[in-house]
């Protein structure tokens, strides 16, 4: 009833024309049946009752069409579009300059939820994009990126970012986005720890966070699959850092790097061509039931420390191996 | 049923009071309907009472003694800081709801449902904040401006009414920004500009609901009673870019850095961007609206159906100018209608009745 009785006047108005315009035609039409003069009474009716049937009030649908939407930027402001020229242009990078390689491409789930966990590195972090391009053109499947909410307060970064598939990181929106979208995610514990580090300290990872990446993972019931990835440290090194600037910048870091001594200033875009190689390690299931109210906080920091644990073993293994930063 | 509800509205010289009371009017269940508010009603109203009362409603618990009022609607929270001045604003807001609580909690009241509108304002809107807000999320930040100030403090007073009186059912709505035909915010006022403020480097999402969903929405909530705190917004998230091609403009933009002293000198012009809109415009705004959909209401439209319907009715304005003339609401003449012998009252009902079916 409600429904009915919190309907605007306005909505009446396409019925009331039609009805008016209904009485004219039926004018018309009985006017035109008389001056023939040969139309019985019954023709007649039936006419009129033609015309009225024919000129039933069509129901004007009040509303526009609903979804008249112009761009295909969704409610994480990811536009596929966007990703998609991204994907072309970062593809030659991809094969020929990174040549980037994975071991165990097969533990990444092809539908599901899952959280992926990296070592982040390079001053300006070439893993991420790396990884997200490896998954997103072998699995034809988006992967979105938890990124540090400093993004967000960038002018043009921050538009870039989040339609390239950059999500702040923020429990809600990954429990939203692995529970209820059953997307992957991508995630670097260290935060800006990882990148920011001197080339001296490479694949020395820092603290996991305080283990919210874990508690993600419980909440939602997936999986989380590491992922240990060696050639970004080379690729943009980090040489001196300037607190000072860093502060007065508003920056969580500034780096001076190999790159800009190199190259100049092209060098603050320009990796160098380290050999990627992404390892993925065995997946890590919980017992636990997801969405419970609390998860106990000794278990998560035993867990996110057994995942750090098991990326540091990982990089130390695949740098064992690797015979040249350049060639792998 | 037995009695039909007596309903006071607040804020009935605003546009959703008089849209709340047109839709109470259709209603056979709702027996009485008394308007507050410190202006006349702009409305055409058949069988709603206006009373003139000042902005904080001291004289309230009077009135709702003297009506026997059982249902409270709050319209009466203004959230366009542009309107009046901090200290109205506070009164308006922040007192007045004080005032209608303790009226509604006096001695001897029958008040037994309380319906207040508020506003997505209360979530705030910073870069520190998930992409959509469920009920129970926290703000992020302590609120910043004059009207998140004075709507958080409504809150804090509303809720601590339904805790003092758990007979009654509160119902707190959280509308998102209402775009449609009829209304005017600060947004579709700054949508109807020839170059639409954005900020320079940022795109935000927001969020809408259309005019027709919020009175739906409030009258959802009537019937069924349901108490507790609702979002109430369009689905989907709209890009401020693709907001404003819907209705055909362009984008004019603001530095990203001084943002507040550029907003400062256009305010000079008369163009009115309060802070709290600048926020929207550099980080925007979600909310989950999957709580009363739950409780079994459905939107007519999205987001972008909302702006979609903004926008023709702004391409039909601009061609005829305003389709409809506001009514003014001349009391003698209501008067005349309600009091006179002269006026037939049964045809007079009757045919209300069949155009209104």
């Amino acid at each position: 009833m409600a429904r009915q009785t919190a309907r605007d006047p306005r909505k009446r108005s396409p019925e009331r024309q039609g009805s008016k315009a209904e009485n004219k035609a039926g004018d018309k039409a009985r006017k035109a049946t008389s001056k023939a003069g040969t139309a019985t009474e019954a023709t007649e009716a039936s006419a009129t009752r033609g015309t009225k049937e024919s000129l039933l009030p069509v129901p004007i649908d009040p509303h526009p069409p609903d979804d008249p939407r112009r761009s295909d930027v969704d409610e994480w402001g990811r536009s596929e579009h966007l990703r998609s020229i991204l994907r072309t242009v970062v593809d030659p990078i991809y094969t020929h300059w990174f040549r980037a390689e994975w071991e165990n491409f097969d533990r990444i789930p092809t539908e599901g939820g899952a959280l992926l966990v990296g070592n982040h590195a390079g001053a300006i972090p070439s893993d991420a994009a790396t990884i997200m391009h490896g998954i997103e053109t072998q699995l034809g499947r988006p992967v979105y990126t938890l990124a540090d909410e400093f993004f967000k307060k960038l002018p043009l970064v921050n538009i870039y970012w989040q339609r390239l598939g950059g999500v702040q990181a923020h429990p809600d929106n990954a429990y939203r986005l692995l529970r209820e979208q059953r997307q992957l995610v991508l995630t670097f514990p260290e935060g800006n720890k990882g990148p920011g580090k001197h080339f001296s300290e490479r694949y020395q990872l820092r603290r996991f966070g305080r283990g919210g990446f874990v508690e993600i993972a419980l909440r939602a019931g997936v999986p989380i699959i590491p992922i240990a990835t060696v050639g970004a440290e080379e690729s943009m090194p980090i040489v001196y850092k300037s607190p000072t600037l860093a502060r007065l910048l508003g920056l969580p870091y500034f780096p001076i790097t190999a790159n800009m001594l190199v190259l100049g200033p092209l060098g603050i875009v320009t990796w160098f061509p380290a050999k990627f190689r992404m390892r993925v390690l065995e997946p890590i299931t919980f017992d636990e039931p997801p969405d419970q109210p609390r998860y106990s906080r000794s278990r998560i920091m035993d867990s996110a420390e057994m995942i750090r644990q098991r990326i540091q073993e990982a990089l130390y293994d695949m740098l064992r191996q690797r015979q040249s930063v350049w060639r792998g | 049923m037995a009695k039909g509800r007596r309903v006071l509205v607040t804020g009935l010289g605003t546009f959703w009071g008089g849209r709340v009371a047109q839709a109470l009017e259709a209603d056979p269940d709702t027996d009485v309907i008394i308007g507050l508010d410190t202006t006349h009603p702009t409305v055409e109203l058949e069988r709603t009472e206006f009373v003139r009362t000042d902005e904080s409603y001291s004289l309230l618990a009077r009135i709702v003694r003297a009506a026997d009022i059982d249902t409270i609607i709050h319209t009466f929270l203004v959230v366009d800081s542009t309107q009046m001045s901090a200290r109205q604003l506070h009164e308006t807001n922040v007192i007045g709801t004080m005032n209608l609580c303790a009226a509604a909690s006096q001695e001897g009241s029958k008040v037994c449902n309380v319906v207040v509108k508020s506003s997505t304002l209360v979530y705030g809107s910073t870069h520190r904040d998930p992409v959509w807000f469920a009920e129970e999320t926290p703000r992020s930040g302590p609120p910043r401006t004059r009207v998140e100030r004075t709507l958080v403090e409504v809150e804090s007073y509303v809720r601590d009414y339904a805790i003092d009186n758990p007979h009654v059912a509160v119902t707190m709505l959280r509308f998102s920004n209402v775009v449609g035909p009829d209304i005017v915010t600060p947004l579709s006022r700054v949508l109807q500009m020839p170059l639409v403020p954005a900020i320079f480097g940022f795109d935000p999402r927001f969020q809408f609901v259309h005019e027709d969903d919020v009175v739906r929405a409030l009258m959802f909530v009537l019937e069924r009673q349901i108490p507790g705190i609702y979002n109430i917004a369009g689905d989907g998230l709209l890009p401020w870019s693709e907001t404003v091609a819907i209705c055909g403009k362009r984008r004019g933009y603001l530095p990203p850095v001084g943002t507040r002293l550029a907003a400062g000198s256009l305010s000079r012009l008369g163009i009115a961007l309060p802070p709290e809109m600048l926020d929207l415009l550099t980080y925007g705004r979600g909310v989950d609206n999957r709580r009363l959909k739950a409780a079994g209401f459905e939107y007519e439209h999205t987001s972008a159906g909302a702006v979609e319907s903004y926008a023709q009715a702004l391409r039909l304005r601009n061609t005829v100018g305003d389709p409809r003339p506001a009514y003014h609401y001349e009391s003698d003449v209501e008067q005349f209608f309600r009091h006179s012998p002269a006026v037939v009252r049964d045809r007079e009902n009757s045919s209300s009745n069949s155009r209104r079916r």
